[in-house]
């Protein structure tokens, strides 16, 4: 199916990029591909703060005595670079960007169900964002990203309290958008669009906003009190007067484990996408692809209390937990596969977005099975605090979520800007993204299980040549981050125009113009295949028939 | 991980000249759990490896063998599998009961400690290790115990949140503030082995670490007898009992304000709402700092707070001689 | 392959959102929203219940104490007042429904009273009085006797949790006023008060909120 498309050049066509000029057109835009890349441009802001920290952090730790700041410098990078990269750049990133942008163009409608909340969500993020960069330029928060009491309520003497407004207000942005996601997906699916016709991106998408919905609320409520203890010096999470500090990680974690699982979602929705696309093939077993991202949904409340195995929780509380994080690894399994699966019999190219999307799958998988470590309750008394712990959640953020986010940007680049980027040089970034990350983490795991604890400035000397080795490849994930920062831009306005559909993929947003007009859509579509519909042609139509 | 044996002049030799770590995997094994812990680590890890082997050799085998050659070419349509979509599940579950399973019992095993521990305490505070032997020798930073006997550390904290983490023992436990946790560990060779804070506790957490002795059970003594002659534990404890007029309230025979606690320590006390309690250290501790929490039957809440007025350690001493009258009570010696 | 024509501007109502295919979307898009958005409500009043509930545990003759220091009239009262003002919203979206334009502003009007009685109740006979007698945590808190810790925190949750919910209830008035604004200006003459439901289903939310808040706060003494 294929509406009518003008492809009149760009210069003359009217779309949603230069439909209207100026800095109020822009700042009062109710259009959620507008917002999109507001998004876009704020979270790349953050990524480099955060990721400028990450290197100073690194370069920091080639020797074991710390070569380029003091203790107390180095735990309050440690710290933002945390809040930052979670908060500020992983729970937005691709809900914020390619959520906004796709979901309404997905699902055939014209905008979200909400555009005006949908730029008060931003207008709160930068709110959320600039307390943030005030706390940093302030001097810094030292509580590391977990802020346990009582040391983040009664000790530390940093600028915890703006800190935690940011990221109190900032949680406001996940909840909006998480609640104009399920309005929108319920409600404003075209004509002939049933839930199991969708794109996964869009299950995906709907899981996390699940999530988003009831988890952010209780870390905000947490985080409130942590501020309100300090500023008013009562007692809720302060042994002294009579608090209890673990009903403070009860309550961060209930939020903050499915947070991790915000971070991811979104990441797999994307794979599921490049995956069929670069293969040309509807994807394996799509209802267990589906039904896993709401798996995980429900699962990832049911967990948090592998955080605090070491903590002086119960033995049997453990053993629940235990059980429960084995359990919430099924459904990544399920995706893993299948995706594999996909591959069989395929019709396999590797532009850029493709290599983002196998490197997620391998890097995925060992950061998973890593998990398995951790979930286990004797081995992680002996790896929980360590670099083993730094390892697994980079593997996944990084080598996971940042990889889907990667190759969903140069995935639906042409698409945003209607401009095609160097192929080549996406494809030598993403190899040199790959190599830097291994040479920089996979040391790491060793470092953890030899003893060396996290969030350490200086360290026993025997660590050191692990430490140089990631150091090293932090160096080349560093240059291999900055490469795409270039040829991207430089695409914006010197790349070839770019077709409606370079990839030939299915999927709505892929039947209009690149960019795309205002309201997406001068007709609305009727949907009347199923999603991926890469097979032959006879193939669909039995599908529709039968 | 560097190894030391304190008698031996090699040992001297072996500290003058820097060491290659030669990429070990683990750290040395010196404690009875450590192979136990290990052999499920590299279990975990030969799974791991496997299944990104498997993973990685598939991928790679589909990426080339399928690889695209003509831009019109279509590939036939997918058919699901139900089958393998129901292996593909059921063996990774089968796989993680059976790594719980043997976690779990694992787990069991190596929290309990042995009736018969030693006792040592602990009390970590900003930034450094207080630790504190029963027979009143004191140390900072470093933990002298004997090889081949159950050790159980128990642990406060006078502040934040730290953590005791022993690699060579593959013991960890946070540290908490206001309560105690404990630890036990069983060190199977002599030597000297790190120790670390693993919970961050601010500006020092780096340099909260220290080192565990283990030496053999005659040069422990050795060590004990000579270390800083003061009180025992327990004698420390009956000073302050005196000191902080406790006695005048808790008299022995039961006839004071308070009662007597002879004998009291490791049985359950009934409370006025009906719940009961065991008298162990965190019922003492509570006790001491939040006296009318608890009220028992019988006798009025009057008691005042401790809190603030009495260090964690000099608490832990106050623990230390109750439970000493409890022994003696036993013993048939009354007070 | 079938294609759907979007409504032309001259087809569609004032109120109709141009990204909506037709009004029925657009009500059900706002109801869903408005649930969906209690759902986080009710998570983040949540946490703060959930807070509460293991200091209850942990520390309950305190916070019977806690209880006791409360006023239990006022917070009786109030209990009616909110009950009172759903029923005025309840009446005044059955009015929308029913195009009655004065009788809905009037139960608006009534709804906004109410609610300023609960504040003025709240802050000037409860709040005021609290901190005169020196119970309010961060402000001079001393209440000396065995249970003072267990009643600093009794009181904080009590704050914590009775601001959080005066803070939506401000937030309330506002959006009556808003509503009456626009019922003033004819908005919801033509049958179209899907606004005035949605708001009313967050006006209830907030007084079910204080429906669970009273007799966890001021009940708990044990002597009613």
């Amino acid at each position: 199916m294929s509406a009518a498309v003008a492809e009149a050049p760009a210069a003359t066509r009217v779309h949603y990029l230069n439909a209207d000029y100026g800095v109020k057109s822009w700042l009062l835009t109710t259009d959620h591909k507008r917002i999109a890349l507001l998004y876009l441009g704020t979270i790349t802001l953050m990524f480099f703060v955060g990721g400028t920290m990450a290197v100073i952090m690194r370069m920091h730790l080639i020797d074991p005595a710390g070569a380029l700041v003091q203790p107390a410098t180095y735990n309050k990078l440690f710290t933002m670079h945390g809040i930052i990269m979670i908060f500020f750049f992983l729970i937005p990133s691709i809900p914020a960007v390619l959520g906004n942008f796709l979901v309404p163009m997905m699902i055939g409608a014209r905008d979200l169900a909400f555009p005006r909340i949908n730029l008060l969500s931003w207008y709160i993020f930068i709110v959320g964002a600039s307390l943030a960069l005030y706390s940093l330029v302030a001097g810094g928060v030292d509580t590391g990203w977990t802020f346990y009491t009582p040391y983040s309520s009664t000790y530390s003497n940093t600028h915890v309290i703006p800190m935690a407004l940011g990221v109190f207000i900032a949680g406001f942005t996940s909840i909006l958008t998480g609640l104009n996601f399920i309005v929108t997906i319920h409600k404003m699916r075209a004509p002939g669009l049933t839930w199991f016709r969708m794109p996964l991106f869009l299950w995906a998408m709907y899981a996390t906003s699940l999530i988003m919905i009831l988890g952010t609320p209780v870390v905000a409520i947490t985080i409130f009190l942590v501020g309100l203890e300090r500023l008013l010096r009562v007692g809720i999470f302060d042994p002294a007067l009579g608090g209890d500090p673990l009903l403070f990680q009860h309550l961060f974690w209930f939020y903050s484990h499915p947070a991790v699982y915000i971070m991811i979602l979104p990441g797999m929705g994307v794979v599921s996408e490049l995956v069929t696309c670069f293969s040309r093939k509807k994807i394996f077993g799509y209802s267990f692809v589906a039904f896993s991202s709401m798996a995980i949904a429900v699962i990832s409340f049911l967990v948090w209390g592998h955080h605090m195995f070491v903590s002086g929780q119960s033995i049997y509380a453990g053993l629940i937990f235990s059980l429960l994080s084995f359990l919430v690894g099924i459904p990544y399994a399920i995706k893993v596969f299948n995706w594999t699966a996909t591959l069989h019999q395929g019709s396999i190219s590797y532009e850029a977005p493709m290599l983002y999307a196998l490197g997620f799958i391998g890097l995925f998988t060992m950061g998973g099975l890593t998990g398995l470590f951790l979930a286990s309750l004797a081995t992680d008394v002996h790896l929980n605090g360590t670099y083993f712990i730094v390892a697994h959640f980079h593997y996944i953020m990084v080598g996971g979520a940042v990889m889907a986010y990667m190759g969903g940007i140069h995935f639906w680049w042409p698409k945003i800007t209607g401009r095609l980027y160097p192929d080549l040089w996406a494809r030598l970034a993403a190899a040199i993204i790959f190599i830097g990350f291994n040479l920089t983490f996979f040391p790491q795991f060793m470092l953890g299980y030899l003893g060396m604890p996290r969030r350490y400035a200086t360290y026993p000397a025997e660590f050191q040549v692990l430490n140089v080795m990631s150091s090293a490849g932090a160096t080349i994930l560093g240059i291999g981050y900055l490469i795409p920062l270039v040829y991207l831009f430089w695409s914006m306005r010197y790349g070839p125009i770019a077709p409606p559909n370079p990839w030939r993929a299915k999927g709505l947003e892929w039947q209009t113009p690149s960019p795309p007009p205002t309201q997406n859509f001068d007709v609305t579509p009727v949907v009347t295949e199923e999603a991926y519909s890469y097979g032959p042609p006879e193939a669909a139509r039995e599908a529709a028939h039968g | 991980m560097e190894l030391l044996n304190p008698n031996a002049i090699g040992g001297l030799l072996a500290q003058a000249v820097p060491r290659w770590p030669g990429f070990p995997l683990h750290p040395v094994r010196a404690s009875t759990i450590a192979e136990g812990v290990d052999d499920l680590h590299f279990f975990l890890t030969a799974i791991t490896l496997f299944f990104t082997f498997i993973i990685f050799t598939v991928i790679f085998y589909f990426m080339v063998r399928y690889r695209r050659r003509s831009a019109d070419e279509q590939p036939p349509e997918t058919i699901t599998n139900m089958a393998l979509e129901l292996t593909w599940t059921l063996v990774p579950t089968a796989l993680c009961v059976v790594v719980f399973v043997w976690s779990s019992s694992l787990y069991f095993q190596n929290s309990r400690a042995p009736n018969a521990s030693m006792e040592i305490f602990v009390i970590g505070k900003q930034w450094m290790w207080h630790l504190q032997h029963p027979e009143g020798v004191r140390e900072i930073d470093e933990l002298h115990v004997p090889v081949g006997v159950p050790v159980k550390l128990t642990m406060t904290s006078q502040d934040v949140i730290h953590d005791f983490y022993v690699p060579a023992f593959r013991v960890k436990k946070d540290v908490l503030p206001g309560r105690y946790t404990s630890i036990w560990f069983q060190a199977t060779r002599t030597g000297r082995f790190h120790f670390f804070c693993t919970q961050y506790c601010g500006t020092g957490h780096a340099v909260m670490i220290g080192w565990v002795y283990v030496m053999t059970p005659d040069d422990y003594a050795a060590w004990l007898a000579g270390g800083t002659r003061g009180e025992t534990m327990t004698q420390a404890g009956e000073r302050l009992f005196h000191q902080y007029g406790c006695v005048t309230c808790h008299v022995a025979e039961g006839s004071g304000r308070g009662p007597s606690l002879v004998g009291q320590f490791g049985k359950p006390q009934k409370l006025r709402d009906g719940e009961t309690l065991l008298v162990d250290e965190a019922f003492l501790r509570r006790a001491i700092t939040q006296p009318n929490s608890m009220p028992i039957p019988n006798y009025a809440p009057v008691m005042p707070s401790f809190q603030g007025q009495l260090s964690e350690e000099q608490i832990l001493q106050l623990i230390a001689y109750v439970k000493s009258l409890a022994q003696e009570e036993r013993k048939g010696t009354g007070q | 392959m079938a294609e759907a024509a979007i409504p032309r501007a001259a087809e569609h109502p004032p109120y109709l959102a141009h990204h909506f295919s037709d009004i029925e979307q657009q009500n059900e898009a706002g109801t869903l929203g408005m649930w969906v958005f209690l759902v986080t409500e009710i998570m983040f009043f949540g946490g703060l219940f959930a807070g509460y509930t293991i200091y209850r545990y942990l520390y309950l003759p305190g916070f019977e104490a806690g209880s006791r220091l409360l006023e239990v009239q006022f917070g009786a009262i109030n209990t009616a007042v909110l009950i009172g003002s759903s029923l005025t919203m309840a009446l005044a979206v059955r009015s929308a429904q029913l195009g009655r334009r004065k009788a809905l502003i009037g139960f608006l009007v009534l709804t906004i009273l109410l609610g300023l009685v609960f504040l003025g109740v709240k802050f000037n006979f409860e709040w005021i009085h609290d901190y005169h007698e020196h119970l309010v945590p961060g402000m001079g808190f001393s209440h000396p006797g065995p249970h003072e810790p267990a009643i600093q925190l009794f009181f904080c949750f009590y704050f914590f949790m009775t601001g959080l919910h005066a803070l939506h209830m401000i937030v309330g008035v506002g959006i009556m006023a808003v509503l009456i604004a626009m019922a003033a200006r004819g908005k919801f003459d033509g049958g179209h008060y899907s606004p005035i439901e949605v708001s009313g289903l967050y006006w209830h939310f907030v007084d079910i909120v204080w429906i669970f808040l009273f007799p966890l706060l001021y009940l708990v003494g044990g002597r009613y």
